[in-house]
């Protein structure tokens, strides 16, 4: 049966789990809240920002860290809902 | 759907290509249930903008294959063994 990029419990494995703490940068933490914030807002549930994580493409999925995942599905939520314009982030970066 | 606390239930092997809850190594798989939390919206029509209603009912069923497992199953993805 096909599993969605990040259905993955019981796969089999050789690679240790990865259990060092650390601590969270700047970045991380603003993530946090920016997510928070859009809840708030009404303008993105929970389960559309894990639907947006799930769309990620595998080896993107597979490279990126915790946050960096939940800034993926941000921006594809409300580029979809049409809250942020097209191009509108990259013309601010 | 109501299923009763110790009542053994399958969890549906069926694919599903949207946003779910549903864990992949637990589909097919037979477990107890241990309780109900109660009726919530559903996360898979959530996930697109909709309300989630109506709720479902989601219950937490212990699966064991010599070491414990549990987890929270919503009631559409369990059929009565």
């Amino acid at each position: 049966m096909d599993r969605a990029v990040h259905d993955t419990g019981g796969r089999p494995t050789t690679e240790p789990i990865d259990r060092t703490e650390h601590e969270l940068e700047d970045w991380e933490v603003l993530t946090d809240a920016l997510a928070a914030a859009l809840a708030s807002a009404g303008l993105m549930n929970v389960d559309e920002m894990r639907r947006g994580i799930e769309s990620m493409p595998r080896a993107e999925y597979e490279r990126a860290s915790y946050y960096e995942r939940w800034l993926f599905s941000i921006e594809t939520i409300l580029a979809e809902k049409g809250v942020l314009a097209p191009g509108e982030l990259e013309a601010r970066l | 759907m109501s299923l009763e606390v110790g009542q053994r239930v399958r969890v549906a092997a069926r694919e599903h290509p949207g946003h779910h809850r549903t864990p992949g190594y637990l589909k097919g798989r037979v477990g107890t249930v241990e309780r109900c939390h109660g009726s919530f919206t559903n996360p898979e029509t959530r996930a697109y903008g909709d309300s989630g209603l109506p709720e479902k009912a989601l219950y937490l069923v212990r699966f064991d294959n010599g070491v414990p497992v549990y987890a929270d199953i919503f009631e559409h993805w369990l059929e009565a063994e």
